[in-house]
């Protein structure tokens, strides 16, 4: 299928100028055309098929489980915005080619503008609601780029952020709107979703998508009140206003209109909402136009306006409105894309753009003239031009709809009403640019265009006079077709023509066409009505709300963020407090239906020493040393109260953490202030242990709530299953290593980053070594008692076989590597402690950190190895053996596992400690160095 | 015995909240120990308190001991573990490099003094 090469052919297409250089103007032209015409053959070799009422369709899945497929048509509809969208881009090719200067890019335009295209083209093409929202961010950024090509100037980069922002958002909201209807429909697939019009417009659900599926075609296509961006995107070079906002990127909203019609349109939601937009936008915006001073702020406006009647003309109830709004589509895009054209050239010749410098100009440049008359009678809505007969559609229809009941005779009357405003303000451009005398104050010496420059412009003029004449020969069958694709059947007979006979929108016709001669003449009397107001540029207010809305959340943010640790921390226990109060309230009693279990007096005093000694800790937080001694007390009760309950594996992982935990907060200590100033307000204290008791408060009752409870836990899985599935009797063990590996993996991950993260964190710390405690005692100058050093070394053989036990039995008897780990790793530091951080390290010639890596390594390769056998990830096998003495073991792939936890545990610890021991090591008060010193 | 403990846990988890609103580094990790002594106790106890169970598959077992909590609590002692560690030595490489203990971010309160 050559679907998707109409795509792709201009993708490549970016590159190709870029190969080129600024110099060789024509060459680059001309190689950046190549593609997009071939693409351009090959949409009209399918012509015919479309013509004749086929769908073409090319689906190649993308990411399936988003629903995202990479999915073209080709009807009717994507035929007629095909033929603009590569037809223009390709006339404007060649006119950029001579408007842009020496000095500009040219490699850099070409590339901006067929990414362009592609994107527009990908949004016309698009079969699937997913990919039409990616091709739809890329046009909004593209266009970013094109719009803010003279990057060096402020209003090119400030129109260009403004549109982006706009569009951006827009379309944020329509990728909202298309995932609402992609859970209506249950596909993104566009066929489908065109087919689901009664489901869609069922659901609840569809009003929200249909708001914020109009919000993303609003904010592309200019529609009131989010017209504001279009008129600031001015500011890029005039053949990117002629493509993008006369023939493509502003009319992508209107073709989401469009597209989507057969699914969304029906309802008086969507009869009240576009129709009304569209209305208003038309009005508002062709009275602006009238009064615009810049002429690319006449042709915005305009544009403006006529999306606005494209918009409105989709949203009556009538089928031949929908053909008349796609008859104006191409209509506009001709007529205004010649308009921008000479704006253009007229710019360039002259050197400005301000209506009231120009005059007289059909004297320098008489083809020029002649070709935008004719492109400004059309947007007028001259008869025998094309723009003619779109809109003598639109004031048909306008007669037919009945919205507003009784007020229905306001829609025509406001169609009239926007018609004579742009005859009025076509009529200006003409007479006040090219009329009058001859202009004397211009920046250059104004004089024709170069004819290639013209030709682009010709041949769209010549488009309009040929439809306006003939339409039932050129354009009736291309309308037929995208009506078709649009319209749900029956589908109404379409008759262009020009002479209706005498009827009441030819009066319509007349009265717009000799009000809007009027109102030109009375235009001193509008801009002096127009002068009392003040003048608000949008851009301004835009950057504006935009600066307010960035203090307003700097205030804050600094109000919340002060840098306070403890207000932070106040928030989150407060939310804490909230959430699970709220919680506890919904029970209807505390105490659950579980059976208390009886006391006795052992549990009571280990309670009190608990309490008592967590208090304690809390209360004389300010002399650190003792804070510390009672912590390790709260520790080594939290290791019995596990023991009590079961758990030895519990116990005895706690009784070795918390030796190495006060070790370490002791030498962290030694660094630290041993005392805390008083620095709390006593208002604060207060509030401390009104939280603390509040939060202790909660956690008790929680506690008590849920011991009391009955418990249906999937424990009994793990039971049945340790033996059988994971070779080992003890199932705590068997949980950590072969059930749950996969989280031990993470958790000693975790263990080993964080010994490292200390490590670096330690690294050329200097700080500054009391040489006495807080009461003014030096330190004791015996470094390494002698009883301490000697108990040590005769402990530590003794303390590694103990650690190989448990490690070996870990699988079957409490123990494992998690404890066997801390077992070595204490005895390791009571080495450091009793003979100081140089001699051990001498001894120890290894680094800690490989032993942690390794560990790690270890682990994750084990759990690899069961791919090679072709199980899952950590998947364990075992196998039973006899060791003489030992007895019998469990040889399992577990073991290995262990050993990488064993072996991280081991490193992590003594990487922390070890390195924290070292900075105490220099300029410490010694026996020696007293001994140097006298 | 079910009250006892829970009110056990509240005791340890006030105390640990109360330290760790201190403004001083020291006893916020103490504190954060302490509250993750109190967390520890109390996931532990989510597979209920079982006197005299079982802790080792046996053929003559009669009742064991909720193994998935306690395999839970392990690994989060161990970690607990290395959190401590990392934020005491995080305090210290604050002192060495800003002089202070506290834990508010001082330079923000210096610079805010300035501007006023």
């Amino acid at each position: 299928m050559s679907l998707p090469l109409i795509v792709l052919l201009p993708l490549l297409g970016s590159l190709i100028p870029l190969l080129g250089n600024n110099r060789q103007r024509n060459l680059n032209a001309w190689s950046t055309a190549l593609l997009p015409a071939i693409a351009l053959a090959i949409v009209l070799a399918h012509a015919p098929g479309v013509l004749a009422g086929e769908i073409y369709r090319f689906s190649l899945s993308w990411v399936p489980q988003l629903g995202l497929d990479l999915a073209f048509r080709l009807d009717g509809l994507t035929l007629l915005f095909l033929l603009l969208i590569l037809g223009i881009g390709l006339l404007i090719i060649l006119y950029a080619r001579y408007y842009l200067s020496p000095e500009d890019s040219m490699p850099r335009f070409y590339s901006y503008l067929m990414l362009f295209m592609t994107s527009m083209i990908g949004i016309v093409m698009a079969d699937n609601l997913l990919l039409l929202w990616v091709f739809w961010e890329l046009t909004s950024l593209s266009s970013f780029l094109l719009i803010g090509f003279w990057h060096h100037q402020s209003e090119a980069r400030r129109g260009a952020r403004m549109a982006l922002a706009v569009t951006g958002m827009g379309g944020l909201a329509m990728l909202a709107g298309f995932l609402l209807i992609g859970h209506i429909v249950g596909t993104y697939d566009m066929q489908t979703v065109l087919d689901s019009r009664d489901l869609i417009q069922a659901d609840p659900r569809y009003l929200p998508a249909l708001l914020l599926i109009l919000l993303g075609a609003f904010t592309k296509s200019a529609q009131f009140p989010f017209h504001f961006w279009l008129p600031h995107a001015m500011a890029a070079p005039t053949p990117v206003s002629a493509f993008l906002h006369s023939a493509t990127m502003v009319k992508a909203g209107v073709f989401l209109l469009a597209r989507l019609h057969p699914a969304l349109a029906g309802s008086q939601l969507w009869l009240y909402i576009v129709t009304l937009t569209g209305l208003v936008t038309m009005i508002y915006a062709a009275y602006f136009a009238l009064l615009k001073y810049d002429l690319k702020g006449v042709m915005a406006f305009s544009t403006v306006s006529h999306l606005g009647l494209i918009t409105m003309l989709f949203g009556l109830d009538s089928k031949l409105a929908v053909a008349a709004g796609l008859f104006h589509i191409i209509n506009h895009a001709t007529f205004k894309a010649s308009l921008f054209m000479s704006v253009g050239i007229i710019d360039h010749e002259t050197g400005t753009r301000d209506i009231r410098k120009l005059s007289g100009i059909r004297r320098y440049m008489p083809m020029t003239a002649v070709l935008a008359a004719l492109a400004a009678a059309s947007m007028a809505g001259v008869p025998l031009l094309n723009g003619f007969l779109s809109k003598e559609m639109m004031l048909t229809e306008t007669l037919n709809t009945g919205i507003l009941g009784g007020l229905a005779w306001l829609i025509p009357v406001l169609a009239t009403l926007g018609s004579l405003l742009s005859v009025a303000y076509s009529l200006r451009y003409v007479r006040n640019v090219f009329f009058g005398p001859k202009a004397t104050e211009l920046p250059k010496a104004p004089h024709e265009a170069p004819f290639f420059m013209r030709l682009p412009m010709l041949i769209l003029v010549a488009l309009c006079v040929v439809i306006g004449l003939l339409p039932a020969l050129t354009v009736t069958g291309l309308l037929q077709a995208a009506a078709e694709a649009t319209i749900t059947p029956p589908r109404p007979e379409l008759h262009l023509a020009i002479w209706h006979g005498f009827n009441l929108p030819l009066l319509m016709s007349v009265i717009a066409l000799a009000g809007g001669v009027g109102l030109y003449l009375a235009r001193r009397n509008l801009f002096a009505f127009q002068r009392q107001f003040p003048q608000r540029n949008a851009l301004m207010i835009f950057e504006v709300s935009v600066r307010r809305v960035l203090t307003a959340t700097q205030v804050a943010i600094d109000k919340l963020e002060n840098g306070s640790l403890q207000r932070y921390m106040l928030w989150l226990i407060v939310a804490v407090l909230f959430l699970t109060g709220s919680g506890l309230l919904d029970l209807d009693r505390l105490k659950g239906s579980q059976a208390l279990q009886p006391l006795d007096g052992l549990l009571i005093v280990g309670a009190i020493i608990t309490i008592l000694a967590g208090l304690g800790t809390a209360i004389l937080h300010r002399r650190r040393l003792v804070s510390l001694i009672m912590l390790s007390v709260v520790g080594l009760m939290v290791s019995l109260a596990f023991a009590r309950f079961s758990a030895p594996d519990l116990a005895l992982t706690q009784l070795a953490v918390e030796v190495v935990t006060v070790i370490l907060l002791m030498l962290a200590l030694f660094f630290l202030p041993q005392r805390t100033p008083k620095e709390s307000s006593g208002g604060r204290i207060v509030r401390d242990v009104l939280l603390a008791a509040g939060f202790g408060g909660i956690v008790t009752s929680l506690n008590y709530a849920l011991l009391t409870r009955p418990l249906d836990s999937i424990s009994g899985y793990f039971l049945d299953n340790a033996v059988s599935g994971g070779g080992g009797h003890n199932v705590v063990n068997v949980i950590l290593v072969d059930f749950r590996g996969f989280d031990t993996l993470g958790e000693i991950t975790v263990l080993c980053i964080a010994a490292i993260g200390i490590y670096k964190l330690l690294n050329r710390l200097r700080l500054f070594m009391p040489s006495s405690d807080s009461e003014g005692r030096p330190w004791s100058k015996d470094l390494h008692p002698m009883l301490l050093a000697t108990v040590s070394q005769s402990l530590l053989p003794l303390a590694l076989l103990v650690s190989v036990f448990i490690f070996l039995r870990g699988h079957n008897e409490p123990g494992g590597g998690f404890i066997a780990g801390l077992v070595t790793a204490v005895a390791l530091i009571l080495l450091y402690i009793a003979r100081g951080v140089d001699w051990a390290q001498t001894r120890l010639s290894f680094q800690y950190q490989p032993i942690a890596v390794v560990g790690v390594l270890i682990a994750a390769l084990t759990g690899l190895g069961s791919w090679l056998f072709g199980h899952n990830f950590l998947t364990s096998a075992f196998g039973h053996f006899h060791i003489p003495f030992i007895g019998d073991i469990e040889l399992a792939t577990a073991m290995l596992f262990d050993l990488g936890v064993y072996l991280t545990v081991v490193g992590a610890t003594l990487m922390i400690l070890a390195n924290l021991g070292k900075l105490t090591t220099p300029h410490r008060p010694s026996k020696e160095n007293d001994k140097e010193a006298l | 015995m079910e009250a006892l403990f829970a009110t056990v846990t509240g005791f340890l988890a006030a105390s640990g909240l109360y330290l760790s609103l201190r403004g001083r580094t020291f006893p916020v990790v103490v504190g954060l120990t302490l509250l993750s002594y109190a967390v520890n106790l109390f996931l532990f106890s989510t597979g209920g308190l079982t006197t005299n169970g079982a802790a080792v598959i046996s053929d003559d077992a009669s009742r064991y001991a909720d193994p998935l909590p306690q395999a839970l609590v392990l690994t989060a002692i161990v970690i607990g573990f290395a959190m401590t560690a990392f934020s005491v030595i995080l305090a210290m490489r604050v002192r060495g490099d800003q002089g202070s203990d506290q834990v508010n971010d001082q330079r923000g309160e210096e610079s805010k003094e300035e501007k006023s």
